[in-house]
């Protein structure tokens, strides 16, 4: 599946595959023009990805075969076993945990999954998790504590579940008391934005000795869609809003709100997610090791004072003061 | 044929619209009582039962009405005379104002927004902490204005939480936060969503120090706001009717596309479903809230 922008590089691959047929069938030797439209195809590909727009960008973190959460755990490790619920209400399929084994190590994997097709889509509430979600994350933070795992958090959900029912059972207290818990948790945490990163619905499991980026992802406090719709009463300015937003991975990185990049292939994770998750496992194994090097106690007062640095003010002088 | 009639159409409806051409309703339609002079700065109509009164007799009743109980939103400066004795109270951190870190543009450049804000409201940003004595009793209060920018949250908002914590963390002595905002505020974008996570680390500090925390969520209290600070007291304590949630009741009717219950996310809805302690009336706050703190002492 090709996006807008992408265009471009479908009309040349189509172009490729049946100058490549055209051979076979005549049996004539065109590869000295296959080379050619070979390279310029790459160039092409070169031009269009390293220079996206950030709303482009935001495209390629919602591309529908991009991996979500469940492919990256089976890509990754050798084993997994998905713990389900939240001892209260009931099991959110949105968000998804249980202990995995990588390369011999346990850890506590927690991740929102979203959906491949219509029915898992709506199975999964697209990504979008309730208070349960949250809890159950919770809940299996707290247990990898208890048995000392380290901890990996995939981050990808258009948001919060912004329902009925949500209220009702305290969607608010559910992510806040997250936020606090996950300060103090004794274990190494690091989160990976694997696509979408909306506002508290992923900061709700984004509290991290390392946060990180995969580098077609996004992550601010509203998506631009909604932004757009507030700030500019309409749903057209998307493009606007996200410029204004600055989401993208480089954005927050520059801002000082993340902890890395990890690149992705060349068009993105969908591309080539093997070799995108060799990567991250290459990744978390070599972060892990770095952060067991710390005590619990160094851990957490650092994960405290990186989030507490965040935001940018300005101090104004009495003078100024006066005219208010 | 198709456009005369449908000229004719316009042409009507024109005529519909002039209605001081057409009146469509005769005669005076508002009783009486409604129509009372009422000078600006001396009087006070409630929005709720209309009854008037004297401003005085309105703050004397800590900004309720005294006739229906309606609670008028009101700024920080008017929480620090319900709450601190004397109403008096030293301000702390008053010198920190918005910066502008992503250069964000949307109808307005952000910094126009700022300053426009600042001359209309006479405030420096969208939360003020003050320190001073509750019946007695030493507190540091960080109060939200809804005057500002919706009460919105971005680093100066983030940043005073968390200097008005730490000072409560220095002193040993209780923080009390009233929470009076729309979420986080976009232009601040990714700086505005990690306030969230700073002041729950905060918090999470001062919690390990055993601290009181006391959370006022007040008309309204939503979005980021509500799911991070304005959740996490040890007490979680509201006014009658006021606005609580995460979602905008806006984005949840057009989410489950049906209109939402009577009383859905009100302050009454919220503490039946089990997120407050209790909801006190404001002119029995501030002894409500030092009865509490004396038993923790």
């Amino acid at each position: 599946m090709y996006l807008e922008f992408e265009k471009p590089i479908a009309e040349m691959e189509s172009k490729l595959a049946d100058m490549k047929a055209l051979a076979d069938e005549n049996e004539v030797n065109v590869d000295d023009a296959i080379k050619t439209l070979e390279d310029k195809i790459k160039q092409l590909k070169k031009d269009i990805y390293g220079s996206l727009t950030r709303w482009q960008r935001v495209q390629l973190s919602r591309h529908p075969e991009r991996p979500y959460t469940l492919d990256y755990i089976e890509l990754i490790c050798n084993k997994f076993i998905e713990l389900h619920g939240d001892r209260n209400v009931k099991d959110d399929k949105a968000m998804i945990g249980g202990f995995a084994q990588i390369d011999g190590k346990s850890f506590m994997i927690i991740g929102h999954q979203k959906g491949r097709n219509t029915k898992q889509r709506q199975m999964r509430n697209f990504g979008m998790a309730n208070p349960e979600g949250y809890r159950k994350a919770l809940r299996l933070m707290k247990m990898a504590e208890k048995f000392n795992k380290p901890i990996i958090t995939f981050i990808d959900t258009p948001g919060a579940f912004p329902g009925l029912e949500a209220e009702e059972r305290g969607q608010g207290e559910a992510i806040a008391r997250n936020l606090k818990e996950m300060f103090m948790l004794k274990v190494p945490v690091i989160c990976l934005i694997i696509g979408e990163g909306a506002s508290g619905g992923a900061l709700g499991i984004a509290i991290g000795d390392k946060v990180l980026m995969l580098e077609n992802t996004w992550y601010s406090v509203i998506s631009p869609e909604s932004c757009s719709s507030i700030l500019w009463r309409s749903w057209d300015y998307k493009e606007q809003a996200a410029e204004a937003l600055k989401l993208t991975a480089p954005d927050m990185q520059k801002a000082g709100l993340i902890d890395g990049i990890v690149k992705e292939p060349l068009g993105g994770a969908h591309v080539d997610p093997v070799q995108m998750a060799n990567k991250i496992k290459k990744l978390i194994l070599e972060t892990t090791e770095e952060l067991e090097k710390l005590t619990p106690e160094e851990r957490i007062s650092q994960r405290i004072e990186k989030f507490a640095s965040m935001g940018v003010v300005k101090e104004i002088s009495v003078h100024e003061l006066a005219r208010y | 044929m198709y456009y005369v009639v449908n000229q004719k159409e316009e042409l009507k409806e024109l005529e519909n619209n002039m209605s001081w051409f057409h009146r469509k309703e005769k005669g005076i339609v508002t009783p009486t009582e409604l129509k009372k002079e009422t000078p600006d700065g001396l009087w006070y109509q409630c929005p709720q039962c209309k009854k008037v009164m004297h401003v005085r007799e309105h703050r004397k009743s800590a900004y309720v009405c005294p006739s229906c109980n309606y609670h008028e939103k009101i700024s920080s400066e008017d929480y620090f005379e319900v709450l601190f004795d004397e109403n008096e109270y030293e301000e702390l951190d008053k010198h920190l104002s918005s910066s502008d870190p992503l250069k964000f543009v949307d109808t307005k450049a952000y910094p126009d927004r700022i300053v426009a804000t600042q001359k209309k409201s006479g405030l420096v940003d969208a939360a003020r902490t003050g320190f001073g004595k509750m019946e007695g009793i030493d507190v540091v209060i960080t109060c939200m204005d809804f005057g500002f920018i919706g009460g919105s949250m971005g680093s100066v908002v983030g940043e005073k939480i968390a200097r008005g914590i730490d000072y409560a963390r220095k002193h040993k002595i209780p923080f009390i936060m009233i929470s009076k905002s729309g979420g986080a505020r976009m232009m601040e974008a990714g700086y505005s969503l990690m306030q969230m996570a700073k002041t729950s680390a905060k918090l999470a500090l001062l919690s390990e120090e055993k601290i009181p925390y006391i959370s006022i969520l007040t008309d309204p209290t939503t979005g980021g706001v509500t799911a991070s600070f304005a959740m996490l007291g040890d007490f979680n304590i509201s006014e009658p009717g006021a606005l609580i949630g995460f979602a905008g009741p806006r984005v949840i009717r057009e989410t489950i596309g049906k209109d939402l219950p009577e009383g859905f996310q009100s302050a009454e809805f919220v503490l039946e479903h089990g997120f407050l302690d209790f909801i006190v009336d404001r002119k029995e706050m501030k002894q409500k809230l030092a009865d509490l703190l004396n038993m923790l002492k």
